[in-house]
This record gives C-alpha cells, structure tokens and sequence, in this order.
C-alpha cells in the first residue's frame, strides 16, 4: 500500500504557520490592525494576509507611522500597493514631532526614533483603540527579538515587560486582555531573513525598488552610506553626493538606512550577494548601536 | 551567509530549490543552570557560520564587560539576548535560533535551567520534535537533568540526545562519561520508552560539536550536529486521522463559506466524508480551497479553508474530523498539569480553558496525584505549586473534543487562563475521558466525608443477619459460567437465611451505567460503579455477589482496594478460551467473528489471570452446584458466615 503524504517544505511549513497566527488575530480581536512599514518583511505579511482570507478581503486595517522621512520612493510604492489592492490604510505622523520639525539630523536618532516612531505609534494605536497589531518582527534580528512571543502582551500604555511575558505553548494562543491592554503579533516570529527573501523570489512578490541596485547619490559618514533622497540632508562643508549603484538591505528613514555597494539589480542576484555577505542585515541600521541592550529599552518603551 | 553556495557550481535557483526542500527539524537544549547550554548554542551557530562578523564583533566587545572566558569571545553571549541574563550569566526565557546546514534547517529552542523557569523550559518542549539534554560531566545526573527528563517526556518529545559536557575537565575519562550514561539510563527506563543516544562533549572547545575529536578515542559515535542532521524525524503527523480546528470562517458572500484553519493531524481530500463535532453534522469535503488555488490533497500541518457540500453552521472552535475515525467529545477529562504560576492551584477553582480553537470556562473538579519528579511516583496533594506536574479532572461548560496528547499533540493539549489577569497558569496533556482518573480520586475532604451517623450499627446488622458482609468478585471469560454461578450461590445464600444482593455488568448497565459503552475506559468505569454500589451494600451487612469479567489485575486490584481488601473475594472461573468459545451460551463469540466486534476479553485483548484468586474453580469440569459449595466452604473458612 502506498502511504499518500502532503509534504511540506519548510517555507510551507512557515507559510501555514504565519496565515494561522494571522486569522487567529481577526478570529479573537476586536479592533486588530496591521502594522505596514512598506518594507520587504511587510509585503510578505501583506501577502500572507491575502492568502489568509482568500477569497474573502482582509478584515482589517493597515497601518503605516510615517516619520515624514521616509524614501520617496517607498511613500509612492505603498500608494500604489494600496489602491492595486484595495487596503484599508491608515497613515499616522506624530503632530507634535512635525510642528517641532523633528530631524534625526538636528535632534540625534534616539530622541528623533522615541518621537517619531514610538510616540507616533503609540498615538495612532491609542486613537485607533486597536487591540491588537500585527508586526513583521523576526526573531533572528537582534537578541531581545529572539524571545519575543507569537502574541506579545502589552500593558495600558504598550509597554512590553520582559519579565511577565505568559508562556506559550504549542499553538494555543492566549488572546485574553483587559480593557485598555493590547497585544501585539508577530506571524514572521519564525522566518529567517534568508526565508523572506526566498519565499519574496518563489511568489514573485512586488518589493520597493530600494532593494535592488541602481546608481543613487550618497553621501558617507561615519563610515555609512546615507542616500540624498531629498533637499533636508544638510550637507557639510565639501561634501557632495555621489552616484553609486547602492541598494539597501533594510528600509527605514533615509538618514537612518545604511546603502550597502552593490551591483545586484535582480532579486535573484540580491541573494546570492546575500549568500556570500559577511555582516548581518541590521548592521546598516543606525538605530540598534546606541548602546548594548538599546532595542530591549526601546521596546519596553513601546516601540514595535 | 550560507558556505555551501557556489556561485561557479550551481544557480542561485538551483540553490533556492534545494535550500527550500530541506526538512525542518525544531529543537530544544535543556539541562541544569551552568551545564553549557548557551555555550553549546553559541558554537553551533559559530561552527554552522550562522553568525555574522558584526554579530561577533559585538560579542567580542560584550565578552570584556560581562564575559567568563579571560578576554575570548564567550560564544554564550550570541545568544543570551536580555541584558539582565548577560549580567547574571543565565537564560531567564525562551530564545529561538536559526541555522542551517546542508541537510536542514533548525529551530533551537533554548530554555532556561533553573528551576524556577521550568515553565519555560516546557514552553520551550511543546513544539519540538527532539531535545538535547545537557549534562555537566563534573556534577553528573543532577535533579534538574531528571526533571528535564521527565518534562521533556511528558511533553511527548520523541526522541533525546544526552550531551555529557565539559568532558575536557574531567580529561575526557571514560569512566565518568560510562557512570553519568549509565545512572541517566537507570532513571529514564522507568519513562515511556524513547529513542535515547548519548554523545561526550566540550562545548567551550568544539569538541564533539559540529565535528568529531581525537581527544576521546574510547567514543567512535557521530558527533551533535550530526546526530541532529540524521535522526529520523520522519512526521507521523499525517498518519493519524483528519483533525480541523475551525479557525476562523471565511464568508465573503452568499455563494461561499470556507472554514479556515490548520490540520493538526491526518490528510484530508476533496470527496472525505466528515463530521463537525461536537454537534455531530456530517457532511462531505468538496473543496480545499487556498490562494493558489484548490488542493487535491492537502496535510498537517497546511493552513487551508475547508468547503462542505450541505449548507451546515460550524464555527471557530469547533472540529472538523474523519468521519470514520472520531476522537472523543467528553465535558469531563483526565489531564497532566504543569502548573506555572507562583499562586498553588486548588480544587475547585475555575478557569478559561483554551483547547483546540475552543475557549471555553473549566473547573478543576478534583486533584488526583502529584507527581515527584525525583523518584516517579504519584503523591496525593491538595494543590499544585509553581512548576509542580499533577494529573487533574478537569469539568468544561462546552464539551471538548480530543484526542489522547500522546495520539494525537495538537488535539490533546490545552492551556489553562486566569479568569481575572489573563496569565497562563498551566500547560495540559489530555490523558483521556476523565473515568478512569475516579478510581484512585481522593474521597471528599473534611466535614462532607462523614454523613449523619446512622441510628443501626453494623455489628447489630452483622448478628441479625448471622453473617459478616463480604464481595465475592466472580471473573471469568465470557462464556465460563460466571452468571450461572452467581445465581445459584444467592439462592443458596438466601436459602440459609443470609442477606445478600446479586449483580452483573448487564444489570448494572440496565440503570446506573446505561451512560457507558464497552471501551476499556468504559468497562473500567462500569466495574468501579458497580464496586462503589459492592462497598455500600456491605457497609449495611449485606453481602454482595458480582459477576463481571474483569479482564485487567490492576483493575482487580483497585476494586479490593476500593471495597476493602479484608472483604474481598476474588472467585476466578477459570474455563478456558475454547471451552468458552464452543459453549457460546450468548452467542458473543459467533457474532465476533461475523461482524470483526472490537473489545472481546481474550480476543481482542488479554484475559489477565489472576495470580492469586482466594479460589479458583474450574468451571468447564465441575458443575456449578459444586462451585456453589466450594465458594460456601470458603466464605464459612473466613468467618462471613456464623
């Protein structure tokens, strides 16, 4: 007798896992969002979302803080994907960080990261009264990531305590909060980068240009490629922009995303760079180097 | 990073096809605090170069504030990522790993070893397929390697690598490493039997880790990693029965209604007959409908929508199974506890019970047993505290529908919340329908044992009646002329003038037990009944006559027990099989054979025989009115009758 088998590869493992954490947020949450970054972890929880409730919508919002410096091109890309595909998207900027004319020029990333970032969202999941949001966070990213939950609790002001986080076991999730708590979700907890890019490349989904080489100005400083997106980088004296065929291997604020020299121009050469690459992705990330255990801080504070 | 891509050798598609083809093995490393867990992590990320240069160099630069290792990158430091376990040199969570090699791609749960955050370690368990268990070489089978042990097995972990670390400081002596495996073997052989290997190591040096050594020439076995690359992990996931949990119903409009969710076990095809239990609907799958469109088969653990044919309500928490293969739906369970919160769980208490999809509130009717970790055996107790395990009875408001933990993981298991703070207070491993827990339950507790003190004593019942009450257990096969037996000694009885009652699984089943089928659970429920019914019937002096097969000692014994072992008589008719089988005086055996009947004593399974019956009687060679005097002769030798 042959025995008939439905075997999984690992990505259909991770696949089937991730649509699972993702309907059991709609299944048990009142007022769940989805926290959209545009960047290359977001468009596959967009389109782990689709296969979710397919044929059905997604039951829920997306949402995307926008710190006002974000690549030009990943505010013209997320438009696009919004109305191709009918979102219900919610753009947040904090009013107090734009009327101070927060800069992570003049105001240092950490002060510029607390306001525009974690204050923002904060406002925009308060005003929202959502219970629940959906983030790309991997637990291969940095340490205090890696014992992050599958469904993280968060008290009445979003505050994330290590040390009181419930246990979980095997797929039985806890949902259960009091009035005002929330909780956020990670369905990519268990994807590599490796993972997403691959799983990017086997389903051909659309990603910001930015992750692919092309010739852009850049300035260096501090040993960090830092793209002239826009007229607000002052430059120094001397200094001047200069094309290089860059691409970004995360994307956040542009004063922030280190370019990495490239030549990679299709996805498929994107990883195989990867491939050979000596020095993780964060490590263009301006914001983790504030100080040793700086993400733990900033993510009891609240920040995603 | 990944070493093991050429680009002159092959095309990146080439590469992504067989990188994406790799099995997926999730794993955990448990063991005492200090016996090298962390260390052993970090070198399997370091040796399978998971790590990046970056990620190094800011190990490097943490190893000078915090690290043990005299100014060496303290690999440990990769992987303890809260700042207050780099400051106290413990792993206070759960982290998770990624690497890969050539074979597959691992998910390491990494768990804490202290005994406080032994809830960790089994929420580290629960998803993993196999653990390893460090042993520090210096300190030997400690009870943290037990309790780990323990866990890991009652987590259902099918197999285990023992890592006897930091063999570099005993200098790799053979008899150390020979002592710890063989007093871990004394320990786990009283467990569930598992697949068990034992490797010797040095973590800090690499020795035995991701390649073998010289420096134990004694040891010609393959080293950890590849262990872990070639330990069958072959899924039996997809061999058990189709089990859906409804998780969330997908109903765009009128024209369709998808049951989203994940099989937990078994395949499932457009065509299978189903039912959506607990209500019981059943209905045919005709759809399997995903973004990529509709699957022809689809298995554990795949996310899919389910369509049925009918128009039939089923929504999240229900289950949709094979309608050929059911599991069980009961509002009463049988469960082991790993209780996880510092307040002591009392019985009684209520809780939310999340199983499956379903959520649903719970009671702790009662607590069984606690289970000593150190030396296996069950204790009685009044409650659980912070990491204890206890078998409990658990009532649910909606019933549950499950499978054994040990069948079937996803379907067994459930966790307990608090009602008010929404903690996770215990993990849970279904055991079955809760029946057979009520043997070895504790008796009510103070005041409600003792009802009002009735007004005629026993020994003024025991001089009226001329007899001192007692339960003559008559078991037999079927077939071996039990019932016979038992009617014609109350006869005799009633004719001498003594009091006493006669009953059998088919009376007992007309009334008391009509609620009870003939699964083992069952016939072990109905004997218990009807043995409760023994005991108070010879409270009030009467002597009582049972006729029932009772196939298992263990079952026998616990009835002794529960009536009373000094008024306890074990009558064993002791007819064989095929005396039995040609007699068919119900036509049992006849209609066995005709329809394949499940759950014959002595066909489908043992007849246990007892050891020592108080009186054996060959029923196929003697008539039953000589059984008769013999049982009489018995009862006069003992004292029950004057």
């Amino acid at each position: 007798m042959t025995v008939v088998r439905d075997q999984l590869s690992h990505l259909q493992s991770l696949e089937a896992e991730s649509i699972d954490i993702i309907r059991e947020v709609a299944a048990s949450f009142q007022r769940p969002v989805m926290m959209y970054s545009i960047g290359k972890d977001s468009s596959v929880m967009l389109h782990l979302a689709r296969k979710a409730f397919h044929p059905g919508p997604i039951p829920f919002p997306m949402l995307h803080v926008d710190t006002t410096w974000k690549f030009r091109e990943m505010i013209a890309f997320r438009d696009r994907t919004a109305k191709e595909l009918g979102l219900d998207l919610i753009v947040h900027s904090n009013p107090d960080g734009v009327a101070q004319g927060m800069s992570p020029f003049v105001h240092g990333s950490r002060v510029y990261t607390d306001v525009m970032k974690t204050q923002a969202l904060k406002q925009a999941l308060s005003a929202g009264r959502f219970d629940c949001a959906i983030g790309g966070a991997r637990r291969d990213e940095e340490k205090s990531r890696a014992k992050e939950r599958i469904f993280s609790f968060r008290d009445r002001n979003h505050r994330w305590d290590p040390k009181t986080q419930r246990p979980e076991l095997w797929n039985l999730w806890n949902t259960r909060i009091g009035p005002g708590e929330s909780v956020r979700s990670f369905p990519l907890s268990n994807w590599t980068e490796l993972d997403v890019w691959t799983y990017i490349h086997l389903e051909k989904i659309d990603v910001v240009p930015l992750y692919l080489a092309a010739k852009r100005p850049v300035v260096e400083r501090d040993g960090v490629l830092i793209m002239v997106d826009d007229d607000r980088i002052p430059l120094e004296a001397g200094e001047t922009p200069e094309m290089k065929s860059v691409r970004f291997r995360t994307l956040g604020c542009y004063p922030l995303s280190g370019a990495v020299e490239s030549e990679a121009a299709t996805l498929a050469e994107v990883i195989t760079e990867m491939l050979v690459a000596r020095s993780s992705e964060r490590q263009g990330r301006v914001i983790d180097h504030d100080g040793d255990g700086s993400m733990e801080d900033k993510k009891k504070e609240g920040y995603f | 990073m990944d070493p093991r891509f050429d680009a002159n050798t092959e095309t990146i598609d080439e590469y992504l096809l067989r990188h994406e083809r790799k099995q997926l093995l999730r794993f955990l490393t448990c063991g005492s605090v200090d016996d090298g867990k962390s260390t052993l992590i970090g070198r399997l990320l370091h040796d399978t170069k998971a790590i990046y240069e970056d990620q190094l160099a800011a190990v490097e630069g943490a190893s000078k504030k915090y690290g043990t290792q005299a100014g060496q990158a303290d690999l440990a430091l990769l992987v303890d990522g809260l700042r207050s376990e780099r400051e106290q040199g413990i792993t206070i969570d759960v982290a998770y790993r990624y690497f890969s090699t050539e074979h597959r791609k691992f998910i390491v749960a990494d768990t804490p070893g202290h005994e406080q955050y032994t809830r960790n370690m089994a929420t580290g368990a629960s998803t993993c397929d196999l653990a390893v268990l460090l042993v520090d070489a210096r300190h030997g089978v400690s009870v943290q390697t037990r309790r780990h042990c323990v866990i890991t097995s009652l987590l259902g972990i099918p197999k285990i690598i023992v890592a006897i670390n930091k063999m570099d400081i005993v200098d790799w002596d053979q008899s150390v490493y020979d002592r710890i495996k063989a007093d871990f073997e004394a320990f786990s052989e009283k467990l569930p039997s598992r697949e068990q290997v034992f490797v010797p190591m040095s973590a800090l040096h690499g020795d035995y880790v991701a390649e073998g050594s010289e420096k134990a020439p004694w040891y010609d076995g393959p080293c950890l990693l590849e262990l872990l690359e070639t330990m069958d992990i072959g899924s039996n996931e997809q061999d058990t029965p189709f089990r859906l949990p409804v998780n969330h119903v997908i109903r765009p409009d009128l024209d369709f209604r998808g049951f989203g969710g994940r099989i937990e076990s078994g395949i499932v095809r457009p065509g299978d007959r189903v039912t959506v239990l607990p209500a019981g609907t059943e209905s045919t799958v005709s759809r399997i409908s995903t973004f990529d469109g509709d699957l022809e088969i689809a298995g554990a653990p795949r996310s899919v929508a389910i369509v049925l044919d009918d128009e039939i309500d089923a929504s999240r928490g229900d289950m949709i199974v094979a309608l050929k293969d059911q599991p069980t739906v009961a509002d009463r369970v049988t469960a082991d506890l790993v209780w996880m919160h510092e307040d002591p769980l009392q019985p009684g208490r209520e809780f939310i019970l999340r199983h499956g999809t379903r959520v649903t509130p719970c009671r702790v009717r009662r607590i069984a047993h606690r289970l000593d970790i150190d030396t296996l055996e069950t204790v009685p107790c009044d409650g659980l505290g912070l990491n204890e395990i206890g078998r409990v009875e658990l009532e649910t408001d909606v019933p549950l529908v499950f499978d054994p933990y040990e069948r079937v993981r996803g379907t067994g298991s459930l966790i307990l919340i608090d009602r008010i703070g929404n903690w996770t207070m215990a993990a849970g491993m279904i055991r079955g329908k809760s029946s057979d827990l009520r043997w070895t339950a504790a008796p009510l507790s103070g005041a409600d044992r003792h009802g009002d003190e009735g007004l005629v004593t026993l020994e003024e019942r025991e001089k009226r009646f001329g007899q001192k009450p007692a339960t003559i257990l008559l078991t037999g096969l079927a077939g071996s002329g039990k019932t016979r037996i038992a009617l014609m000694l109350e006869r005799a009885l009633f004719d001498l003038g003594r009091v006493a009652i006669r009953f059998d699984g088919t009376t007992m089943r007309q009334g008391l037990n009509r609620d009870l089928g003939f699964s083992a659970e069952d016939r072990s429920e109905n004997l218990r009944r009807a043995m409760e019914t023994a005991k108070l019937v010879n409270d009030e002096g009467i002597i009582c006559v049972a006729a029932f097969v009772a196939p298992r000692s263990t079952t026998r014994e616990k009835a002794a027990d529960l009536v009373g072992p000094d008024r306890f008589l074990v009558v064993h008719c002791n007819a064989p099989l095929e005396h039995c089988r040609s007699l068919d005086p119900t036509g049992l055996y006849a209609d066995a054979e005709a329809r394949s009947l499940e759950g014959i004593p002595g066909i489908s399974f043992d007849y246990e025989t007892p050891e020592n019956p108080d009186l054996s009687l060959p029923s196929h060679q003697i008539d039953p009115e000589e059984s008769v005097n013999r049982i009489l002769a018995l009862m006069n030798e003992r004292g029950f009758l004057r």
